[in-house]
């Protein structure tokens, strides 16, 4: 079984659906390298780089806010993520209904289900921007954009979004081979975007480069942004126990290493690379240059950089599709596959009308980890601490409720209270609020918990 | 056919990533840059799906 597919199909829930996985199906660390080194190569890498420019970074501050916020992303996947995955061997999904019963697992699933496909919509605007280039009416989106920029876009994104539903709603095997075949060459086409661009610099200085000055109308972020967005823009994976669907095959624990591939090629080189596309384009046109991804790799590659931003949006999007469809089949169960898929591919494609998803990248990467980590918090408590706390284990499961009070409460009152925050207290990302939000629920969990389902002998 | 293809193949990443490197050395034009790149893409499509059924 090829990498990707092997994580597309436990998402798809066609094995081991509700059970353990079995010691036979487990798989070497090799398996999950390759993975995560593809995954995290993708379209979403075109638009974060340019961002982290618009939001003014250093150049300091953003090789070594790369560094350590890679850094510990990959600790909390190796030492949290996979230590419970192999520890329970279940699915997110099984575990959560397990936790919190049926009803709750069909609200999660939705709220994943719309948060793909607004995640999908934005791929299918960076696809839109590499379809566009050979088509002068089709105007680019600038940082300002957030309606369609014409008619000539919204026919590009409505075709993009149509080909791609119709792709996800046959299946998946055919984009995740094409995605396996891409994904070395498209990480040299990030490189090679880069190599290619700096003989076209006014100035090769670094710090002209990264100067530090955010482009007009955006937030001015520095080491501290740039660490925790990237710990945290994958955190509905690790904080969040998204990758236990991955991860319970791990024969070895050695396995959690492997999102260093990812981070480290995809979120460190291939962002600071896509960064310098747009350092370029601001060097030349100022606060007017636009992050489209399409023409600036068009200018700096030619017509590869045009494949590379197409496949690069399409293996992204097309899985996603794939699976917010399976979320919203897991909410309406009567729903057949193909309409569940249909439903989502029309939303992901409406969602990308609007530039708004995609140069606001950052801030709904962060929206979104704060939506869905919660989740992982109640999972850790439930697994290392309910025991010695005194709290039912699996209170779905042993009949304590059908409906976990303690863990709604928990997931929906401290990311409500983040998104509050970010507000109040103007941070520049949401990812400033994740931690804290993530442990916020743990506590709440716990203390809810203590006084709704107490552990059978602590009743006593 | 799979050393073939692996050889083959490993001609095309490099034909990816080194004339982009010639361009920054000055060794090389813009213009064959990019067409060094999409022949090799070309390359690189028609030989990765030999190379990884066979792996």
């Amino acid at each position: 079984m090829k990498p990707e597919e092997l994580k597309v199909e436990n998402l798809a829930a066609e094995e081991y659906e509700n059970e353990r996985v079995p010691d036979k199906a487990l798989k070497g660390p090799s398996s999950f390298w390759g993975m995560y080194a593809g995954e995290h190569t993708a379209g979403t890498e075109f638009m974060i780089g340019p961002l982290f420019v618009a939001y003014g970074v250093g150049a300091g501050d953003l090789i070594l806010g790369l560094l350590l916020g890679n850094l510990a992303a990959v600790l909390t996947w190796r030492y949290l993520t996979t230590t419970v995955a192999m520890r329970t061997r279940y699915t997110l999904y099984h575990k959560l209904e397990m936790i919190c019963g049926r009803r709750l697992v069909s609200g999660y699933n939705f709220a994943n289900g719309l948060l793909f496909c607004f995640l999908a919509g934005a791929m299918v605007t960076v696809s839109a921007t590499a379809v566009g280039v050979p088509f002068p009416d089709v105007r680019m989106p600038s940082f300002s954009d957030t309606m369609p920029t014409g008619v000539a876009w919204s026919v590009v994104v409505i075709l993009i979004g149509l080909v791609m539903t119709f792709v996800a709603m046959r299946g998946y095997h055919m984009v995740a081979r094409v995605a396996n075949y891409a994904a070395p060459w498209m990480f040299l086409i990030f490189v090679a975007s880069a190599l290619a661009t700096i003989p076209n610099l006014e100035s090769r200085e670094l710090n002209d480069i990264w100067t530090g000055v955010p482009v007009e109308g955006n937030p001015k972020i520095g080491f501290w942004g740039v660490f925790f967005f990237a710990w945290f823009c994958n955190a509905a994976m690790h904080l969040g126990m998204s990758d236990m669907s991955v991860l319970r095959y791990a024969k070895k624990a050695s396995s959690g290493w492997a999102p260093a591939a990812g981070m480290y090629l995809g979120h460190c080189i291939a962002w600071i690379s896509a960064s310098l596309l747009f350092a370029y384009q601001i060097q030349r046109f100022g606060d007017d240059a636009s992050p489209a991804p399409g023409p600036m790799v068009f200018e700096a590659v030619g017509w590869v950089g045009l494949i590379c931003v197409v496949i690069a949006g399409w293996t992204t999007a097309n899985p996603t599709i794939y699976r917010a469809g399976l979320a919203f089949q897991g909410v309406l169960p009567r729903l057949s596959r193909a309409k569940a898929t249909l439903i989502a591919g029309a939303v992901c494609t409406i969602a990308g009308l609007f530039p708004a998803f995609a140069m606001q990248l950052l801030d709904f990467v962060g929206i979104y980890g704060m939506v869905l980590a919660p989740v992982g918090a109640i999972i850790v408590v439930d697994l290392f601490l309910a025991e010695r706390l005194g709290i039912a284990r699996d209170p779905a499961r042993g009949g304590v409720t059908s409906f976990n009070l303690a863990a709604l409460i928990a997931w929906v009152v401290p990311a409500a209270i983040g998104f509050w925050a970010v507000g109040f207290f103007s941070m520049p990302l949401p990812t400033y609020a994740t931690l804290p939000v993530w442990i916020g629920s743990g506590v709440f969990y716990i203390v809810l918990s203590k006084i709704m389902y107490p552990a059978p002998a602590a009743k006593i | 056919m799979k050393p073939i293809a692996i050889t083959v193949g490993t001609v095309a990443l490099l034909g990816t990533i080194v004339p982009p490197m010639l361009f920054l050395a000055g060794s090389l034009g813009q213009d064959a840059m990019k067409l060094a790149m999409l022949v090799s893409c070309l390359v690189w499509f028609v030989t990765a799906p030999v190379w990884m059924r066979a792996n």
